[in-house]
């Protein structure tokens, strides 16, 4: 059966999408058949398009080229109204709910119902309710959003579709923000809207997730889709050969640590609590230590206290109680800078807030941290920053290598050299690295991933804070499991396994750390 | 000093205010920065005598009045949401233009720089009395403005899209809300509530004067961010000036404060307000956000 | 790479140009509206400004004043703050230099007085500026807000002390001051004579100077702008963006303040209410055509002047309001039109590249 040619009229056909944003060409030429009643998953790496080209089926932006249909209407450029009153309904990545409104006013936003000319407020809580009860998915009607976890506002997203008669479900990294109960949890309900007769799509860039619940899956590359088959036809390399466009060795790569037994700790965190934005303690009396010449993984679902730990370690956020301890030194009250020339290296999560100034060039970025050690008097020594420039565009290959080039006018992969030229480029005994790899290319994850091997057989102590396990997995020399602000495992990289890991990360398991 | 006086008098002050500071609370609640309020009372001012004067009739010189507020409510709207213009910039050029554009036209049709011929108002032929004033339809108005909004934006349909594109446009967008739509109707409202105010001023002096709101939009604008942005609370505020102001005029003979610190009342309280001192006042989350 | 440094110059070119069509045909449609004929009306007003000393003088001396509060608005937005307060710190600066010369023993030498009126002036409308800086940095409260607020308070303060306390008689300005005044141009060439330019032009030459290398060459001028682009990559790099807030709002009261000597210590020599005149709000225009820039806000602060003094000379044809219509119109012309046709660039850019910056 050839899975391309489907002899029913497709739910969704969508034939040589383009759509570029400023600089990013983010779908060219992009095809997908869609069959109706399936669950079809669309998988790509980061940036790939996936979300783009879910966005023009969902009507939020018109495609720059190419046809959509929709059960074999031509639909190219409606609007997001028309989408869904065509039964179409997109759950985003990023919420779409209005914190400051009610979870009823949420759902009918858009379709409210009315009576006498104003809105019915109780119709809206007796509707949902119902339609909360029907499909399984509980959430008080008449609570605040702002007041509900992930978990339950991903529920309203989802009921927000249901209720407008959605036939034909979009959801973008559904997962990304739930811990694996969760997530089981969501296949279920999936499973159960698609034997309703719905047809899901489902975007996701992990293997598991695909071949857990889809049907037919459509891989992107580049803005590009670049296959399509069935699922239970297809293996997970053949799927991740089509993502990264060569051979992928899905082994997990496993390291030594050269930790010598016995040596100090360069990084030492003693009873941490840090306040988060949500919660009191997003770090919740955390202890660990780091030593010269291992990397120490921190794994876990995102949202568990790791960018709390990570900031308050790299002073960008106070701790209420607790140490920090550099090189033996307590730096708990110290200032970023203090931090940075006593040798503390960080990579942070997202580069276009904190690790770059998209709008200065190469060269200014090169020194962002290290302005103080490039002015004289205070005034900036243009010289040396030209030479610094010139030298780590060489070492570390940034392209193009222009120094005068804004950082924004860059690819992410070289963005991401940047941050990390600047950071080890400089003295330094510990890295601390937030998603080293995130939303880069292949080719630069494999070069990021030698650096940091490479800082680790230089004697540094290097934190690693990442969202892909397998990331964790193969860096590490040791890994830690954070899970409601704590560590809930600590384990030699010998004795971890994505299951055990797995079931720490859902605080089934614990252990103490 | 009678209580019924100093009632009426505060009413007669704060009419103004309320008319303006329900503009701003609807347009900033659909998160559209009013920093333009000066500009279009003194707009609505203009229109309301420029049509008093020419038909003798009040009740034209207010629609005339509204008419002015649509249009530069219309070129606040067109600016901040279709162009995605920095709404703080298009709000200082708007009263900036106001300012211009009626000392132009004051000019051309009456050919003074300083002030218009008198014109008719709503003002009862009795007068005297402290009450005379409930005879003008514009003060029952401005009294009950508050009160209709607050309905508005917690009832109706048109309000809970209000404050849906003011505070997550994208969510709003994504189900199907026109959200552009929802801020013209309310940046327009709001240029015409605004100028209602101006109107108010207008017709009450029975005459157009040059600058003659001298920072009543301001006073407004405080009364929003005082208000915490709740429509109910915004109206107490301006209840609260115009009392002040009432007090000072009537305390002048005495000299015991200057009027310049009476005037500076609602300023500080707006300072410590958004400083936070006594409670935070949060605004709308895409207040003043430009979606590019 | 071609493409992106014809980008920048567009982008650099683009406000001005703008402005000056926007204002051409605002203008045309506005005199013909009035049954003049636009060019006559426009040769009269290049005549009247540009044509001859005292209108050139006159150019000038406005140009001064727009250039301290345009600068001081494009310093604040630099760091990522919006200063609206640029009338309150002008009027404060004016009345911190009348203050020093009215305190300054008669006949202290010019070299000892004007120095210390300057540092008055920026005393003065630097002390404003840091209230909106401190109160941001402390409390988050938002600077517009309080700038606005603040505009008031101070106009309120400075009419309340010169209406009760220091006055000629009979007027709302103080005595003449006893010492700091500065010269006008006409002393030293003829042909301004009767024009208010003075050298006052010099000290602002030199902090036009001054802010530029501050801005581009120094280290706080890095974290400054760090600030202003991106705040979290700023405290990412150390810097105390508090303070670097309350610093660039403090420096920006400062330059309003400095444009207040313009008018006290260089043209009428007293302290009069309501002297600022618009000058404040107008400088958020100047920084607007400007583009932030130093040399931008010069050049930006004389098509301003130009305009203002230009209603002048042609009052006799039109009303002179008519500058003032005109100057609304392209502050809105070029905020809207602005980022619309560098929208309309970009995406005809990235068709010649097809798919983006080459990387």
């Amino acid at each position: 059966m050839n899975a391309g040619t489907p002899v029913v009229t497709p739910a969704v056909r969508m034939r040589a999408i383009g759509k570029h944003f400023g600089a990013v060409q983010a779908n060219r030429g992009a095809n997908l058949v869609v069959r109706p009643g399936e669950i079809h998953a669309l998988v790509g790496e980061n940036g790939a398009g996936k979300s783009t080209l879910m966005r023009v089926l969902s009507g939020m932006y018109p495609p720059d080229a190419g046809v959509v249909e929709v059960g074999g209407r031509d639909v190219t450029g409606w609007t997001t109204a028309q989408a869904i009153a065509a039964g179409v309904g997109m759950v985003h990545q990023h919420f779409m709910l209005v914190p400051t409104l009610t979870v009823a006013e949420n759902v009918v936003l858009g379709r409210e119902p009315m009576s006498t000319g104003t809105f019915d407020r109780r119709k809206a809580e007796r509707d949902v309710a119902e339609l909360s009860a029907q499909s399984g998915l509980v959430v008080p009607a008449d609570l605040l959003v702002a007041d509900l976890s992930v978990g339950e506002a991903q529920r309203v997203e989802i009921l927000k579709t249901l209720y407008r008669g959605a036939r034909i479900l979009l959801l973008d990294e559904p997962t990304a923000v739930l811990s694996p109960p969760e997530v089981s949890e969501l296949w279920k309900v999936l499973r159960r809207v698609r034997d309703g007769g719905a047809t899901i799509i489902l975007i996701t860039h992990k293997l598991d997730e695909v071949m857990a619940v889809s049907e037919n899956v459509t891989v992107m590359r580049h803005g590009e889709t670049v296959a399509r088959m069935a699922t239970r036809e297809a293996s997970p390399e053949e799927i991740a050969r089509a993502m990264v466009g060569r051979e992928v060795n899905l082994a997990v790569w496993s390291s030594e640590s050269t930790v010598e037994p016995g040596r100090a700790a360069a990084l030492e965190v003693r009873n941490l609590v840090v306040r988060g934005p949500r919660v009191d303690r997003a770090v919740n009396d955390l202890s660990l230590l780091v030593a010269p010449g291992e990397i120490l993984g921190i794994a876990g679902v995102e949202g568990n206290g790791q960018t709390e730990l990570i900031e308050a370690i790299a002073g960008l956020r106070g701790v209420t109680s607790g140490k920090v301890l550099l090189g033996g030194v307590d730096v708990t009250l110290a200032s970023v800078r203090a931090r940075a020339d006593g040798g503390l290296s960080h990579i942070p999560e997202d580069r276009h807030r904190r690790g770059l100034i998209l709008e200065y060039s190469i060269a200014d970025n090169l020194i962002l941290g290290q302005q103080h050690k490039y002015a004289r008097s205070g005034v900036l020594a243009r010289a040396a920053i030209e030479a610094n420039a010139t030298r780590q565009i060489a070492a570390y290959d940034i392209r193009p290598a222009n120094a005068a080039l804004p950082a924004g006018a860059l690819s992410g992969g070289n963005q991401q050299k940047i941050v990390i030229a600047r950071e080890m480029s400089r003295p330094f005994i510990v890295l601390l690295a937030a998603q080293p790899t995130r939303g880069v290319d292949v080719g630069a994850i494999e070069f990021i991933h030698a650096e940091l091997r490479r800082a680790r057989d230089a004697g540094k102590a290097v934190l690693v804070v990442s969202a892909e396990l397998r990331e964790v997995l193969s860096l590490s020399n040791r890994i830690a499991v954070m899970y409601g602000g704590r560590i809930v495992a600590m384990l030699p990289r010998s004795e971890a396994t994505e299951e055990i890991l797995g079931s720490y990360m859902t605080g089934a398991r614990r252990e103490a750390a | 000093m009678s209580v019924l006086l100093f009632i009426a008098q505060t009413i007669r002050i704060a009419i103004p205010y309320l008319f303006a500071a329900a503009g701003g609370a609807l347009a900033e609640r659909a998160g559209i920065v009013s920093l333009t309020l000066e500009g279009f009372m003194l707009g609505g001012a203009f229109g309301a005598v420029l049509g008093a004067h020419y038909t003798g009739s009040a009740w034209v010189g207010l629609l005339v009045g509204i008419g002015w507020g649509l249009m530069l409510g219309s070129v606040h709207a067109v600016a901040s949401i279709r162009f995605k213009a920095d709404q703080i910039v298009v709000g200082v050029a708007i009263n900036l233009f106001a300012v211009g554009i009626t000392r132009f036209f004051l000019q051309l049709a009456f050919g003074s720089s300083s002030n218009s011929p008198r014109i008719t108002g709503f003002d009862s032929p009795a007068g005297g009395s402290p009450a005379a004033f409930l005879a003008n339809p514009l003060v029952w108005f401005g009294l009950l403005v508050m009160p209709a909004l607050n309905f508005v934006i917690g009832k109706t349909r048109f309000g809970l899209r209000v404050r849906a594109v003011g505070e997550h446009p994208e969510g709003a967008a994504s189900v199907g809300v026109p959200v552009s739509r929802v801020r013209y109707a309310a940046v327009l409202a709001s240029g015409a509530l605004a100028a209602l105010g101006g109107v108010y001023l207008a017709l009450d002096q029975h005459q157009f004067t040059d600058s003659m709101t001298a920072g009543r939009g301001f006073i407004a604008l405080a009364a929003v961010i005082l208000g915490r942005w709740n429509p109910l609370r915004a109206g107490l505020a301006c209840l609260l000036f115009a009392g002040a102001e009432t007090l000072q005029i009537q305390l002048q003979a005495a000299q015991i404060i200057p009027s310049q610190f009476v005037a500076m009342i609602p300023y500080v309280l707006t300072i410590i307000a958004v400083a936070g001192v006594v409670g935070r006042s949060t605004p709308p989350a895409a207040l003043g956000r430009r979606g590019e | 790479m071609n493409q992106r440094l014809r980008l920048a110059l567009e982008e650099a070119v683009l406000p001005p140009f703008v402005a000056l069509v926007v204002a051409l045909v605002a203008g045309d449609l506005l005199i013909m509206a009035y049954g003049q004929a636009p060019g006559t009306v426009w040769r009269m007003l290049l005549e009247g400004t540009w044509g001859n000393a005292y209108g050139f003088g006159q150019v000038l001396y406005k140009a001064t004043t727009l250039t301290c509060t345009g600068l001081a608005v494009a310093v604040s937005l630099r760091a990522g703050l919006f200063n609206i307060g640029a009338e309150g710190q002008l009027a404060a600066g004016g009345f911190g230099a009348a203050l020093a010369g009215l305190t300054l023993p008669p006949g202290t030498p010019a070299p000892v007085a004007v120095p210390l009126c300057v540092l008055a002036a920026v005393l003065a409308g630097g002390a404003v500026g840091s209230v909106p800086g401190a109160l941001r940095a402390k409390f988050g409260a938002h600077e517009v807000i309080v700038t606005i607020m603040l505009n008031f308070i101070v106009l309120a303060l400075l009419n309340y002390v010169v209406s009760a306390r220091l006055h000629v008689p009979e007027t709302l300005h103080t005595p003449e001051i006893h010492a700091g005044a500065v010269p006008r141009l006409a002393t030293f060439v003829n042909g301004f004579h009767g024009s208010a330019a003075n050298w006052t032009i010099g000290i602002v030459a030199f902090a036009v100077a001054t802010v530029d290398w501050f801005l581009f060459r120094t280290k706080a001028g890095y974290e400054l702008r760090a600030t202003g682009l991106q705040p979290a990559a700023a405290e990412y790099a150390g810097v105390r963006v508090g303070a670097t807030w309350l610093r660039a709002l403090a420096l920006s009261g400062a330059l309003a303040g400095l444009g207040g000597i313009n008018f006290v210590l260089g043209y009428k020599g007293y302290y009069e209410d309501g002297f600022t005149g618009g000058a404040g709000f107008l400088g958020i225009a100047v920084a607007l055509v400007g583009r932030n820039h130093p040399v931008g806000v010069v050049l930006a602060a004389l098509f301003f002047a130009t305009l203002s003094q230009g209603g002048l000379a042609i009052n006799a044809m039109v009303p002179k309001q008519i500058v003032e219509v005109l100057q609304g119109i392209v502050i809105i012309a070029v905020a809207t039109a602005v980022p619309e046709v560098r929208r309309v660039l970009r995406s005809a850019v990235l068709r010649r590249t097809r798919g983006g910056i080459p990387i």
